[in-house]
């Protein structure tokens, strides 16, 4: 009986450790077939071309200037919006905050944003900003989606890269007398930097590959309409995005096109993966101290 | 609050000392200003489709005539379309990612394990719009050539094989957007996984192997009881993320707003409605019912993402 | 800090014996007077009175969980940042009570000082860690600031070893090193009251001989009170000594006389090692 057992035992655990090698093996094989059309489809349009012209009508020859320009200043804008929002409000929970109710509703609301279907963060954009504010499509409106998106990530981050200071540390500072937000602007802020800067890396890494809430506010644009000479800065007027133009040529009909949603994929999966590994980089200097 | 006069000399307030309660209330603005987005969503919602959901009641819902022309719409289709995709990527991608998660902490040579372990981590921050390209391009026609035409025409007449697997052969489905959507979920999934079983003391997993316990059992009687709570927020985490996922369907989903009544049926999600149909919405009607439909994804999601959370607050301390 | 247990205190309170040797006034600097402490709903001190003598050494030494670190930080009222701990009770400063509503904190605790137990630089150049304090308070010419940090730097024992390389990071000093530029960080404003909370627990015992050299160096200059652990450090550098126990002041006397020839029982047991 206890062989047979024994028996059962023993192929029962051959079998899961089989599994867990092979699942292990059909995810990396997904995930890499996935790479390797990116790459060899993305690269085969990459040529100067892509980075020095702007987008045409198909059959002309193109590119994506207006697109990668457009992506770089939404994601910009939107990213100084939530640094200052982001890091004001996990510095509010952390040092102000605690333990309140308050607090803990504000935490729980912070989550269910971080996770929210980004497509309706831009419904809820264009209810504001593009139907009523302003009125039409603009740059603004498409940053302000994007950074609805990315404060959640850096709210959670500072609270926790605050969190973690020492309270003696705090407490010093304190202890001088200093004010509360002296200290905690030149002494805790400082302390923590490089866990702020890891955060707000990684919610730059995540706005720059969304698409979704862009299509309802930043629309799209042929042209440049940002200038130091436009009113309001250009801001206004609708702009291109990297992920729209993809969105619009994949599901279009002509070759060229399709070939440049495939290099403009690859563009910004390289902007995401490149992001992300320097927040791994900025987080492995500061393990050692 | 007037300071006592110190008789030895008098000494001024530290500088900056005036600034402190504005700094408090810009952070505090700050963090309500969460509390206001996330009203705000919400409120917008309700607003933008009331005319929607008071025209057409429960039946926005429930039936699922999806007629712009004729100004009728009823949002069964993309809301089945959300569940049944969802869940079917949950299926698929949830044995694979424990056993990813498992591989990781037990069996996967020492040498290999943090590349691999970061390599998943990576993975899990590709944009969605690369699944949905490979979708479109790659995934789709391959599927249609080598899977559906194969097995539609092997199918019997009239059996249930028959009905499970009636459609158009392009590879534009619900089973090939619930298969693009698992793999886009899997590295997300696989590394949380992960970090809950590293969560477990190696001393409970040493005791476990000490007494002779194989793998399998150690693996189901010591760590998956230990993280079950927050095993099962994080899969409700992943749920939470397939339901609002927009772009890895749209492109491969089909586009159809009928209920799916097989898996090589099109179908859409409430999200690849909305981003299909909002911009060039043809009535008021026709954007308030998008809207409504918006309305009840951030509901299902909303109470998805708070169990998730509820089930995972074990280890964070809120 | 370990809330003291009511049932073991009544058990005190029925042995509960006490001495306290007279100060005259004149030479108190700041007077704890009947203070209690509350964590929450826990008591932590029993009516501690307790005189500090002006430009001399106090040290308050006692098993772990018995006050000595509480009553200390009401000296600061650095407990304020945590709501649900409260002292009542007075504490005199020259005159006024510290524990006082209207009194101002930020002006308080830039007359009483505090040095940690562990080290805490700040994150900046040592130069900026002495300067910071006093940025806040005066506004001196730059010549003037180099003054000061220099003072304060030698007072703390620390300026033969540091003068070359102010503009590096506080973070790039040894321990011992830290916790004196901590010291010179808090004298540099020039308090009247250095609460120092076990300063050496965290140093090897070069850094500790150094430090305490510098403690009996700075006395004349400012009144100090030292927490500690460490029973020959009291007799090293204080010259009045209080022992605590589960919240009250046992024994209060010059340091001497309490270590050779203590004057209750329960104060004999500490010191001579029987627990502790």
């Amino acid at each position: 009986m206890a062989s047979l057992r024994r028996v059962r035992r023993t192929i029962t655990d051959g079998a899961f450790t089989t599994f867990c090698w092979l699942a292990t093996g059909v995810a990396l094989f997904a995930l890499g077939l996935i790479l390797w059309s990116l790459v060899t489809q993305g690269i085969g349009g990459l040529n100067l071309d892509v980075f020095t012209r702007p987008t045409e009508p198909s059959g002309s020859p193109g590119g994506l200037l207006n697109a990668i320009v457009g992506s770089i200043i939404t994601c910009a804008l939107a990213m100084i919006m939530a640094v200052i929002v982001g890091v004001l409000a996990g510095t509010w929970l952390a040092e102000y905050g605690g333990e309140s109710l308050y607090a803990k509703v504000i935490r729980f609301l912070n989550d269910i944003l971080l996770s929210a279907p980004s497509v309706l963060v831009g419904l809820f954009v264009y209810n504001i900003l593009v139907a009523h504010v302003i009125g039409h499509f603009s740059a603004i409106s498409g940053s302000v989606a994007l950074a609805l998106i990315a404060v959640p990530i850096i709210t959670r981050t500072t609270e926790d890269v605050l969190k973690l200071q020492p309270t003696a540390l705090r407490e010093s500072g304190v202890a001088l007398g200093t004010p509360h937000w002296t200290t905690i602007r030149t002494i805790l802020w400082r302390s923590a930097g490089s866990g702020i800067l890891t955060g707000g890396l990684l919610a730059f890494a995540r706005i720059s590959g969304e698409t979704a809430p862009l299509l309802f506010t930043a629309l799209g644009n042929q042209y440049f309409s940002i200038g130091l000479h436009q009113p309001n800065l250009g801001l206004t007027q609708p702009i291109s995005a990297l992920p729209l133009v993809i969105f619009q040529y994949a599901l279009s009909p002509y070759d060229d096109w399709q070939r440049l949603a495939w290099t403009g994929s690859l563009i910004v999966a390289a902007a995401v993966l490149g992001t992300n590994i320097l927040a791994r980089i900025v987080t492995r200097e500061r393990r050692p101290s | 609050m007037t300071a006592v006069q110190p008789i030895s000399g008098s000494r001024p307030r530290p500088r900056g000392a005036a600034i402190d309660p504005l700094f408090k209330a810009a952070c505090l603005a700050a963090a309500t200003a969460l509390l206001a987005a996330l009203a705000g969503i919400l409120i917008s919602l309700t607003i933008g489709g009331w005319p929607a959901l008071s025209t057409f009641g429960l039946g926005f819902i429930t039936t699922a005539r999806w007629d712009p022309v004729a100004g009728v719409f009823g949002g069964l289709g993309p809301i089945a379309g959300t569940l049944i995709s969802s869940l079917l990527a949950l299926l698929f991608s949830l044995p694979i990612a424990l056993g990813v998660a498992v591989f990781l902490v037990e069996f996967c040579p020492m040498l290999l394990r943090r590349p691999i372990g970061v390599a998943v981590e990576l993975l899990a921050g590709i944009p969605s719009i690369v699944y949905g390209m490979w979708g479109l391009f790659v995934f789709a026609p391959f599927f249609a050539n080598t899977i559906e035409v194969p097995i539609m025409g092997a199918a019997p007449d009239g059996s249930v094989w028959q009905l499970l697997t009636t459609g158009v052969p392009n590879g534009a489905n619900v089973l090939t957007a619930s298969i693009v959507l698992a793999i886009m979920i899997l590295p997300y999934m696989a590394a949380v996984l992960r970090e809950l079983f590293l969560t477990v003391p190696p001393q409970l997993r040493e005791s476990g192997y000490g007494m002779g316990s194989t793998s399998y059992e150690v693996v189901t009687k010591i760590t998956l009881p230990y993280v079950r709570r927050s095993a099962v927020g994080a899969v409700m985490l992943g749920l939470g993320r397939a339901l609002g996922e927009t772009m890895a369907v749209t492109f491969i989903i089909g586009n159809s707003h009928d209920v799916p009544t097989s898996l090589f049926a099109s179908g859409s999600t409430i999200a690849s409605t909305i981003a299909n149909e909002f911009n060039e919405a043809t009535s008021p009607m026709h954007s308030a019912a998008l809207i409504a439909l918006g309305l009840v994804l951030f509901l299902i999601t909303f109470v998805v993402l708070a169990i998730a959370r509820a089930l995972l607050a074990v280890e964070r301390e809120i | 800090m370990n809330a003291v247990d009511t049932q073991h205190s009544d058990d005190v309170a029925e042995t509960y014996e006490h001495y306290a040797a007279e100060v005259p006034a004149n030479l108190v600097k700041l007077h704890a007077k009947n203070v209690d402490f509350f964590y929450g709903k826990s008591r932590a001190l029993y009516s501690v009175t307790l005189p500090v003598i002006a430009n001399g050494v106090t040290a308050i030494i006692g098993p772990s969980g018995c006050g000595k670190s509480t009553l200390l930080r009401a000296m600061n009222r650095i407990y304020g940042l945590y709501p649900g701990q409260r002292a009542t009770g007075e504490i005199i400063l020259d005159g006024e009570n510290i524990l006082d509503k209207r009194m101002d904190v930020a002006t308080l605790r830039s007359r009483v000082g505090m040095v940690f137990q562990k080290p805490t630089p700040f994150p900046m150049s040592i130069y900026d860690n002495v300067a910071f304090g006093v940025r806040l308070y005066e506004g001196l010419s730059h010549a003037e600031m180099d003054r000061r940090v220099e003072e304060s730097l030698r007072k703390a024992a620390l300026w033969d070893e540091v003068k070359d390389k102010l503009r590096h990071s506080g973070l790039s000093l040894s321990g011992g090193q830290q916790q004196r530029l901590c010291v010179a960080r808090g004298i540099a404003v020039k308090p009247e009251v250095l609460l120092l909370d076990e300063p050496a627990s965290a140093l090897d015992p070069q850094s500790t001989a150094k430090l305490e050299d510098t403690i009996v160096g700075l006395k004349k200059d400012y009144t100090i009170v030292i927490v500690t652990h460490n029973l020959q450090q009291a007799t090293r550098v204080s010259d009045n000594t209080g022992f605590m126990f589960l919240g009250r002041l046992i024994e209060f006397g010059p340091t001497n006389e309490l270590f050779s020839a203590p004057k209750t029982e329960r104060t004999a047991d500490y010191i001579g090692g029987r627990f502790g």
